[in-house]
């Protein structure tokens, strides 16, 4: 035991001689948390609708006054008058204006008939976000109008009431798991993967070979020390991406209780897949060539930007392998949810299993000799 | 125990170990394989308590491959080997815990100190807490690094690095201590100082030392025996003087001619006592004589009847490089096995 610590002395003084392993764990995680949190789930505001009316009737005219209101209101697009339809079509085209709304001839007289009125709605799809926000907003507007004057005693149609078990959750919260997991899985693979490789290359473990250490005293000193290198990296982040999330996760102690159990299991796992990985590694190019590919190949499918269930048969099998899923699975529960042990019994249980089971299969390949 | 080399005639010639008659180190026909490679061929030597024991040879030559065999970094194919009585395959727990290894990387942490670096070391090999500091402070004191010990290893000069590695390799206060070019990249003050410490260390710790080397003047300077090692074959053995004793000649006389002629390399073979002329370059000779004071004027009269002109003329004993051109037919330098990486000129710049 006591040679097994004196590898994790020697891991963790080497690591605090390096603050910079630390800094850079934690620095793409968190301006991955504030850029993508800033750029993403954010309302469309302010695009280009032209109108081009051709009717200029009462009914018209509430129309404009409608999309005058969105304007000044949720300010999802600013109108710009037209006079010729084709060359409001040509500039949506082009990308002068977003959108063209086409308020043909008669649709006054229309709408007073009752005969099937209609206004047209030009969108350039290419962009799907704000045409759809465009779409979304002129269907609520049209609806509202299509509303009848005075509402009937009794409601005959069957209205959908929505209740939000939590409050508002902008991206970045729900962006933090994966960014939580992302540095500490950077924290394994340069404090764990390359350091270790580049120790291998410089012949550091040559040193500690010729002493009576056994096996697996120097492999439980390693992972232990890169374990703790990866809980460091997720409690900083957990703290920094909480109070730059704005949420209030740190000033309750089960949810931190919670948290620091779920980092553990985390911690576990990712460093006995990363140790499995390097056993017999010796290339110091190896860990930087993976990096890239294993960070794609375990983060994105993990439902950490996007959800699981809108993945493809073939990702979702992915994701239900990689231990990222459990991680992003656990914070979201407890950072958005407050869902307590509950709801992360299976995350952990998945994370300390995969990551005892990596350690005890990479324990054997380790070699003992050069 | 006798020490025998393997595959060649001149081996074992005065090969006995110096005093005791305990081998501190036995190795008995060992052998290592790399798939169809074979590294090491069989060879058998044994070193005597408190001897220091030279491995010499080019590099590739296998004498790397032999010490991390008895280091138990590398599995024997086949063979045997005892390190301190203990069966190096069988017993390789027991073999660390008496022996001392400096590799020949730098493998102390550059980030740690260097009292970090021996103590994390002192822990590795199970030092007791209470004799933890004292082993420290000793063995700094030893390597003359004790005003040093809360430097960080990364800065301290390169002999100062290799003095580190030899503390950590004996903060455990080994009986056997294994070195792997110790000296290799120091530059000459460091390298004395080196040998020195080694020396010293020999004498006040009674250690056994096995050197690989690929300096001459180290192996002759330090080592008490000498193992001559090349393809993986042990092709000499035996103390310093028994080796140069060994080699045909116990002179070389080195002649540089003013004109170079094809006929001067007959012409020198034919003289006296001489049993080997090497060319070295253009009118420059090398030869080995038994008598150099008589060849020596051989030379001159005959250069005097051809009316040539010697530029230079010098006599000295037969030295290690002759011993081991002797045996391994080429001189041992670096640039010969490795390919040397410099950076291009710069377009423009001057010589």
């Amino acid at each position: 035991m006591n040679r097994m610590f004196a590898i994790f002395e020697r891991e963790m003084r080497k690591f605090f001689r390096s603050p910079v392993l630390m800094v850079m764990s934690m620095m793409l995680p968190l301006v991955q948390l504030i850029i993508l949190g800033n750029a993403y789930g954010g309302k469309i505001r302010g695009a280009k609708v032209a109108i081009v009316d051709y009717d200029h009737g009462p009914q018209a005219v509430k129309i404009r006054e409608a999309c005058a209101a969105i304007a000044v209101n949720i300010a999802t697009f600013n109108t710009v008058n037209y006079t010729d339809e084709r060359k409001a079509r040509e500039d949506v085209r082009t990308g002068k204006i977003d959108a063209a709304i086409i308020i043909p001839a008669q649709y006054s007289r229309r709408v007073y008939a009752q005969d099937a009125p209609k206004l047209g709605l030009v969108v350039d799809n290419s962009d799907q976000f704000t045409s759809s926000s465009i779409e979304s907003e002129l269907q609520s507007l049209v609806e509202a109008l299509n509303e009848p004057v005075i509402q009937p005693r009794v409601v005959n149609k069957i209205a959908l009431q929505f209740v939000e078990l939590y409050p508002f959750v902008s991206y970045m919260k729900f962006l933090l798991a994966g960014s939580i997991s992302l540095a500490m899985y950077i924290s394994v693979m340069i404090g764990g993967g390359m350091l270790y490789i580049d120790d291998k290359a410089r012949g550091v473990h040559e040193g500690y070979l010729v002493t009576p250490i056994s096996k697996l005293e120097l492999v439980m000193g390693l992972n232990l020390a890169g374990a703790v290198k990866a809980v460091l990296a997720g409690v900083c982040l957990t703290v920094i991406g909480s109070l730059m999330a704005g949420l209030g996760t740190i000033f309750h102690p089960m949810q931190l209780i919670q948290a620091f159990t779920l980092i553990v299991g985390t911690a576990i796992a990712f460093n006995g897949m990363m140790f499995l990985m390097m056993v017999r590694v010796d290339d110091p190019l190896v860990p930087r060539a993976m990096f890239g590919v294993l960070n794609t190949l375990l983060f994105f499918p993990s439902g950490a930007v996007f959800p699981i269930i809108a993945f493809p048969k073939w990702l979702q099998a992915i994701a239900i392998i990689d231990p990222f899923t459990y991680c992003v699975h656990g914070f979201k529960a407890i950072l958005l949810k407050d869902g307590g042990f509950v709801a992360i019994q299976y995350d952990l249980l998945f994370l300390f299993v995969f990551g005892i089971g990596t350690l005890l299969i990479a324990t054997p390949l380790f070699k003992r000799t050069l | 125990m006798t020490a025998t080399g393997n595959s060649s005639a001149d081996v074992n010639r005065g090969g006995e170990p110096s005093s005791s008659a305990v081998a501190a180190i036995a190795v008995e026909n060992i052998v290592k394989r790399y798939g169809t490679f074979e590294a090491v061929k069989g060879v058998n030597f044994s070193v005597a308590d408190g001897e220091i024991f030279g491995l010499l040879g080019p590099n590739g030559a296998g004498k790397s491959t032999l010490i991390r065999m008895m280091t138990t970094l590398v599995p024997i194919t086949s063979g045997k080997a005892f390190v301190a009585g203990f069966d190096v395959a069988k017993d390789p727990d027991d073999v660390r815990r008496v022996i001392g290894v400096i590799p020949q990387a730098l493998t102390s942490d550059p980030d740690l100190t260097v009292e970090e670096n021996l103590s994390i070391y002192a822990k590795l090999y199970g030092v007791p807490r209470v004799q933890r500091e004292k082993s420290m402070a000793e063995v700094l004191e030893a390597v003359d690094l004790t005003k040093w010990r809360g430097a960080q290893t990364k800065t301290l000069s390169g002999g100062m690095r290799r003095r580190l590695e030899i503390a950590r390799g004996l903060v455990h206060n080994p009986r056997i201590f294994f070195l792997d070019e110790p000296t290799t990249g120091l530059d000459p003050v460091s390298r004395i100082a080196v040998w020195e410490m080694l020396d010293n260390l020999r004498k006040t710790r009674n250690l056994t030392m096995l050197i690989t080397t690929h300096y001459m003047e180290e192996a002759d300077k330090l080592c008490d025996r000498i193992a001559i090692v090349d393809h993986g074959n042990l092709v000499a053995l035996g103390t310093p003087i028994q080796l140069k004793q060994g080699v045909p000649g116990s002179n070389v006389v080195e002649v540089h001619f003013d004109r170079e002629t094809l006929e001067w390399k007959e012409r020198l073979e034919k003289l006296d006592g001489v049993t080997s002329v090497q060319a070295e370059s253009a009118g420059f000779y090398r030869v080995l004589t038994s008598s150099g004071s008589k060849t020596t004027m051989e030379l001159v009269e005959l250069a005097a009847s051809l009316g040539e002109t010697l530029t230079s003329l010098s006599v000295q004993n037969t030295t290690l490089d002759d011993v081991f051109i002797h045996y391994t037919g080429r001189q041992l330098r670096d640039e010969q096995v490795k390919a040397v990486f410099s950076m291009p000129p710069r377009p423009g710049a001057q010589p």
